[in-house]
């Protein structure tokens, strides 16, 4: 700058007037070019920064807790109605609704408790209301079981209109199988613990008498095909012996399981699945002696029960299936709320979280599959009396022996992802053991999604493992043989050869690999793998004899060309393998050798498999390792590999003891960077696998990778979301994943180029 | 001896050059087979006729030969085939049989042991279709209005005069429908876009709405004609069809505007097949798709390509260079360029489907998003540039490739002999216009290369673009004739993308294969042109600055 500075005022000095101000012009503008190049160069670190803080970005909520916050209190609506059996609450948490205990409905305001409207139900009047239960959660029904035997069955419902742009609900009662109470016991005994299940097309009905047997009705809707008039077609059954003290009974939305528990802790799982005929499958005492169960509800999906016991946990019971294929309740976890009896548990109903609160209005907010405990608030001083859970699980009604609601409203959008769901083995409902398992979306909300990184990042390392074994030995090999022992005239060849190598798009390759290499492989299996022995020792015994060949042919060829003479030896090699594929087949494996591994070992045979991507992905990374490994060889000081053949080292002793150990960091970030390459490469992982996410190490097998992943669900899945965040956690891991192996790569590269520097 | 001879250590030397003469022959190998797959499609194959006896039925086989396999005998017994005479094998062939709507399938397996007899009658054609892929037999008759014009020997000929005249006339159609009629679907659209604009500022009058009326009401007019002129192409084109006998004896009409091309390959000399491949591939590279992509040509792909990876070259380069000059003439040697070094070298080696879950998230869902909100609050709910589409796939790939063209340039602007610098400043120049005068232009191929590989890359980069921005069927091009010509919220189509798509999504793989070949051969070809050219300038650059320096 200085020199720039001087000279432009010797120039004043020259030619005064109108110029000045063209210097400063001139200096300004040399200014600004400066700021702007500065400006530039510093971007490209802020690009990689901007890309790893976006990702955390979009991941970090995923591990947020949860908040709750407290909205208000207030009386109970209509008080003096009766006390409250169930409260519900509509999707929007403007509408909630009260059941009484003697079968009045109200239904009030949300937000200050104010009475919309008050529904009663006519029940007969020599009858009074003994038991209570709901349906499943989404569909709002609720069931009164009376003591001469009946059930009321009503649904509560909600319209929601738009009268001048603002949004009305209003909310009335439906009676989906009849207005008139249903005759459950034909015998009139009083109905102690009930439960119901309404379908479309079939509802099912499960009660206990007082005398301790168990009746079911199962109604069928039939359509007349004469009139619009509907009818049912009613089973009826009884469960001798269930038990002599039931107080609580569970059916499944699919109609097909009933659970019976008593309060001493004794599981019953009754298979209805043929409605005449109940059959009692398993029993399972659920909690130690000394303990009782105080509170049963399903998991969203209801494939199992939550059991809230009275030392204050909730444990998660789900059926498996044993190696006899017999069903049986297994409890796969459980969740510690408190040391005082779990009074209320409400499942969230889109997902597999649950709210269960204690005795001292202690209440918890979890997790089942993620095992996590999101949120833990006293609400009141009372014990509790409701607890309603809202549809979309962002608020809650405590309803406290005071005669006080509570109304809380919750922030919990990712409860599914914990460090354990996703790295750890998970037990799924419905498995029998607990495993790693991605399988992301389906289309309904009872399902669970299994979001476990663990078989995509196996996946991930299986593929490039398989590649780098082709790839390594390929690439070091090429490269020493480039840079060391290749003529000048033909490495110019060479080189700008892998170059191109290198720039082959990877879906071409993927595209080959799939389509054109997979069956390929399939049918010549044998000779693929004779191929590794038999075109080296063809090699071998190639370079013995060559020896010994007639000069006039050996001068033909200059020194350093020998790559090009085996040319024709390896394509001859390869041949002769393909060749006698067939008879090593029919000698050794009984003329298929899928079908021999198949028989002899259990070994599965996938057509696109780790063998093919191998391969492919391999022929990827050739070039990467090689350009790389190459250049470090070749940089190695002359003098040093002079001085070694001048002690009288033959080439290959200086190649091994003096070379390779000079340039053995630029080799390791070769393949430092090749292995990075593999892990983060998609295209080809995506066509040559079949994408399924098993953790195999078999050779025969396929995977799906952490890339290959991405590529495949992340157009379809919605913005924010959890698993959009998981798609970004994995793009995060192969991001910090590339990060780590090419930092470490560049540095040891920096290194070496001094250290050759100062050699 | 031979101890002695594994101790010099050659056979290990030997074998390392094996790996070399593997890799060699492995790109080699691959490119063959690429092309031979690739080239093989377009060239006008014999159509075979088999007397074709199995199981007692006499029946009668037409198509193209595609590969025969040999399967030995137990196998072929295994897997429930019966061999007559005791053979050895089992020889079959892949027949492309085509009549997909009589058969329901294209392609067939024969076995030669029930073939009668073979031979290649002339008077056999091919009829390539726009609906049900090819047709395979005879041409019986032409028919104009129903009612024949051309029988027997003279058909082929009278087809061929009325297929150039229906093709001109369907061209025109097309030309109808997708140009002036979409103009009237993008004017109408913009219509209405500008009364939602007009209506959420509050400007929106009766003034207002009988303007836009009186515009509509153009539109319509135009639109009337339009649909006048077009329900008489229609008329002309439906004139003529041709009456057709498959292999079974089945005789069917094929309306000529469903007609592509009629071929008698067996009477073709190779004069005229060569014609035909030509005529073909060029037909291949300049039509649209067909069928699902699985036939007709793959010109929306290649301009989709092109278009995206112009954007970013544009794009890339000031960024690319900038930060280069950077490195180079700017930041003193220490540990700020020893950590762009290292980011440089991570945004090379991050996986590209990273960058591209960055776009979609960053360029997509953050800056679309906020450009939607602030500059087309009257398309909404429909996104505008909040979606994948052109420019953000350009963003995507231009972050993607900065590094190819950082390192390159850096390394032509290192080749710079210090000298022309320090002569420069010394003859008074700012550092600046060192930079610009002297420094930049010698760079300038340097910096060619790098753009060059960068283009190579991206052109064959598909993963990230499959979540920013490419679809397998783009209804319309990024550019065309409506105001303002180039839409870069579109979405497009592209080469890799086509290929993954064709090959590995489409209903009807089997078919597709050899286009997905070509396309690969199209791109291969493309990408290595590139690569070598870049070569090319490299290495000319060092050969001259070794002379500047010499």
């Amino acid at each position: 700058m200085s020199e720039v500075k001087s000279s432009s005022e010797e120039e004043q000095f020259h030619l005064p007037a109108a110029d000045s101000f063209f210097q400063r012009w001139r200096l300004i503008k040399d200014q600004w070019v400066r700021y702007g190049v500065v400006a530039g160069g510093l971007g490209v670190i802020g690009a990689v920064v901007l890309i790893f803080f976006y990702l955390l970005y979009v991941v970090l909520p995923l591990f947020y807790a949860a908040e709750s916050a407290f909205v208000d209190h207030y009386e109970v609506p209509g008080k003096n109605l009766g006390e409250t059996a169930f409260l519900a609450m509509e999707e929007q948490n403007e509408v909630a609704v009260r059941f009484t205990k003697n079968g009045q409905v109200i239904f009030f305001k949300v937000q200050d408790g104010e009475v919309l409207k008050t529904e009663t139900l006519a029940a007969p009047e020599q009858a009074e209301i003994i038991s209570y239960a709901q349906g499943s959660l989404n569909k709002g029904v609720i069931a009164f079981g009376l003591s001469n035997g009946q059930v009321l069955v009503t649904k509560h419902d909600y319209k929601i209109s738009y009268p001048n742009d603002v949004r009305v609900i209003t909310p009335h009662l439906e009676y989906p199988l009849g207005e008139q109470p249903l005759t459950l016991d034909p015998q009139g005994r009083s109905l102690q613990a009930l439960a119901i299940r309404v379908d479309e097309d079939q509802s099912t009905l499960a009660a206990k008498t007082a005398d301790g047997q168990v009746v079911m009705s199962s109604f069928i809707r039939e359509e007349s095909l004469f009139d619009d008039e509907e009818g049912f077609e009613r089973t009826d059954a009884v469960l001798e012996a269930a038990g002599d003290e039931i107080d609580f009974i569970l059916l499944d939305k699919d109609q097909r399981n009933l659970y019976l528990a008593d309060a001493a802790g004794t599981l019953t799982f009754v298979d209805v699945g043929d409605k005449g005929r109940p059959v009692i499958k398993h029993k399972q005492q659920a909690l130690p002696l000394n303990e009782t169960i105080t509170s049963l509800e399903f998991l969203n999906g209801e494939l199992s029960l939550l059991v809230g016991s009275s030392s204050g946990t909730v444990s998660q019971w789900t059926l498996v299936r044993d190696e006899q294929n017999r069903s049986g309740l297994q409890m796969i976890r459980s969740f510690k709320v408190s040391d005082s009896a779990i009074a209320k548990i409400s499942a969230e109903q889109r997902r597999k979280g649950f709210v269960a609160i204690d005795d001292k209005n202690l209440l918890g907010i979890y997790h089942s599959t993620a095992e996590r405990e999101l949120i833990k608030e006293k609400i009141a001083d009372h014990a509790p009396v409701a607890l309603a859970l809202s549809p979309r699980a962002n608020a809650f009604l405590v309803e406290a022996a005071d005669h006080k609601i509570h109304f809380w409203e919750v922030d919990n959008e990712h409860p599914e992802v914990s460090m354990s769901s996703i790295w750890k083995e998970v037990w799924y409902e419905s498995y029998p053991k607990p495993d790693y398992i991605w399988q992301s979306s389906s289309a309904s909300n009872d399902f669970e999604p299994k979001m476990s990184l663990t078989p995509l990042v196996f996946g991930t390392l299986k593929a490039a493992f398989y590649a780098m074994l082709v790839a390594i030995p390929l690439a070091l090999m090429g490269a020493i043989y480039t840079a060391y022992f290749m003529a000048p005239s033909m490495r110019q060849l060479v080189k700008p050869t892998i170059e191109i190598m290198e720039a082959l798009p990877t879906v071409i390759l993927g595209f080959l690999a799939g389509l054109w290499l997979a069956p390929f492989v399939e049918e010549n299996l044998v000779g693929i793998f004779s191929l590794l022995m038999i075109v080296p020792l063809a090699v071998i015994v190639f370079a013995y004899f060559w020896q010994y060949a007639p000069k006039q042919i050996r001068h033909k060829i200059p020194e350093g060309w020998d790559a090009a003479v085996l040319v024709p030896v390896i394509i001859l090699g390869a041949c002769l393998a393909f060749a006698l594929s067939g008879g090593i087949e029919a000698v050794f494996f009984n003329g298929d050798m899928r079908v021999w591994m198949q028989n002899e070992f259990g070994i599965g045979y996938d057509q696109r498999n780790s063998l093919v991507v191998g391969l492919a992905m391999g022929f990827a990374v050739i070039p990467t390792i090689f350009s790389i490994a190459e250049d470090a060889i070749f940089s190695v000081p002359k003098h040093l590999t002079t001085g070694s053949l001048a002690l009288g080292a033959t080439p290959w002793q200086t190649m091994v003891k003096v070379v390779l150990l000079t340039a053995s960091p630029g080799i390791f970030s070769a393949v430092m960077i090749g292995f990075g390459r593999a892990v983060g490469e998609t295209m080809i992982v995506l066509m040559a696998t079949g994408n399924t996410p098993v953790m195999d190490l078999s050779i025969f097998q396929g995977m799906r990778t952490l890339s290959a992943n991405i590529a495949v669900e992340m157009p379809e899945s919605e913005v924010d979301s959890t698993h959009y965040r998981v798609l970004f956690l994995a793009a995060l891991v192969l991001f910090m994943f590339t990060f780590v192996f090419n930092t470490l790569a560049e540095l040891v590269r920096q290194n070496l180029r001094q250290k050759y520097s100062s050699l | 001896m031979i101890k002695e001879w594994f101790k010099s250590g050659s056979p290990w030397v030997w074998l390392n050059a094996a790996a070399v003469s593997t890799s060699l022959i492995l790109v080699v190998g691959l490119l063959l087979l690429i092309a031979a797959r690739g080239l093989g499609h377009f060239w006008p194959a014999d159509i075979v006729e088999y007397q074709y006896l199995e199981n007692g039925q006499e029946t009668v086989v037409i198509g193209e030969e595609l590969e025969e396999s040999l399967l030995p005998a137990q196998q072929a017994k295994e897997n429930g085939y019966q061999l007559l005479n005791n053979a050895e094998f089992l020889e079959q062939r892949l027949l492309k049989v085509g009549n997909r709507d009589l058969t329901g399938m294209d392609f067939r397996w024969v076995q030669t042991q029930y073939i009668q007899q073979q031979q290649y009658p002339e008077e056999l054609v091919m009829i390539e279709r726009r609906e049900w892929g090819n047709f395979y037999g005879r041409l019986l008759a032409v028919k104009e209005n129903g009612k024949i014009v051309g029988q027997g020997e003279q058909a082929f000929q009278a087809a061929q005069d009325r297929l150039e005249q229906a093709l001109d006339l369907f061209e025109e159609i097309e030309q109808l429908q997708k140009s002036e009629v979409g103009a009237i679907n993008y004017g109408l659209e913009r219509l209405r876009l500008k009364q939602r604009s007009l209506e959420l500022k509050d400007q929106w009058n009766a003034q207002s709405e009988q303007d836009f009326a009186l515009q509509r009401a153009e539109y319509d007019k135009q639109y009337q004609t339009l649909q006048q002129q077009l329900a008489d192409l229609y008329q002309k084109i439906r004139r003529d069809s041709l009456v057709v006998k498959a292999a079974n004896g089945q005789q069917m009409d094929i309306a000529l505007e469903k007609v592509v091309r009629i071929l008698q390959p067996n009477a073709m000399s190779g004069v005229e097949k060569t014609l035909e491949y030509g005529a073909t591939f060029i037909e291949f590279v300049t039509a649209e798709p067909r069928e699902a992509n699985t036939e007709g040509g793959i010109f929306p792909a290649i301009f989709g390509t092109i278009m995206m990876v112009m954007l970013m070259a544009v794009i890339v380069t000031p960024f690319g260079v900038i930060a280069a000059v950077y490195l180079r003439e700017y930041a003193s040697q220490g540990i700020v360029t020893r950590m762009i070094r290292i980011a440089v070298n991570n945004l090379a080696g991050v996986p590209s489907i990273v960058y591209g879950v960055f776009g979609l998230g960053f360029f997509v869902y953050i800056l679309g998003g906020n450009i939607d909100q602030l500059f087309y609050p009257e398309a909404a709910p429909a996104p505008v540039f909040g979606t994948p589409g052109l420019m953000w796939a350009s963003l995507t790939l231009a972050l993607l490739t900065l590094p190819v063209v950082i390192v390159s340039t850096e390394e032509g602007l290192a080749r710079i002999p210090k000298s022309i610098r320090e002569g420069s400043l010394a003859l008074g120049a700012t550092k600046a216009e060192t930079l610009w005068r002297t420094v930049l232009p010698m760079a300038s191929p340097a910096m060619m290369t790098g753009l060059i590989l960068a283009v190579a890359r991206a052109a064959g980069e598909v993963a990230p673009l499959m979540l920013v921005g490419v679809v397998k069927l783009a209804p319309t091009l990024p550019l065309d004739g409506n105001f303002p010509f180039l839409h870069l919220d579109r979405k497009f189509m592209h080469l890799g993308f086509h290929i993954y798509d064709v090959g590995f999504q489409s209903p009807n793989v089997e078919a597709a294969r050899p286009l997905v070949y070509a396309t690969s051969l199209l791109l291969v070809m493309v990408i290595i042109g590139l690569n070598m050219f870049a070569i090319k300038i490299r290495n000319h650059l060092r050969e001259k600055y070794r002379a500047l320096e010499g």
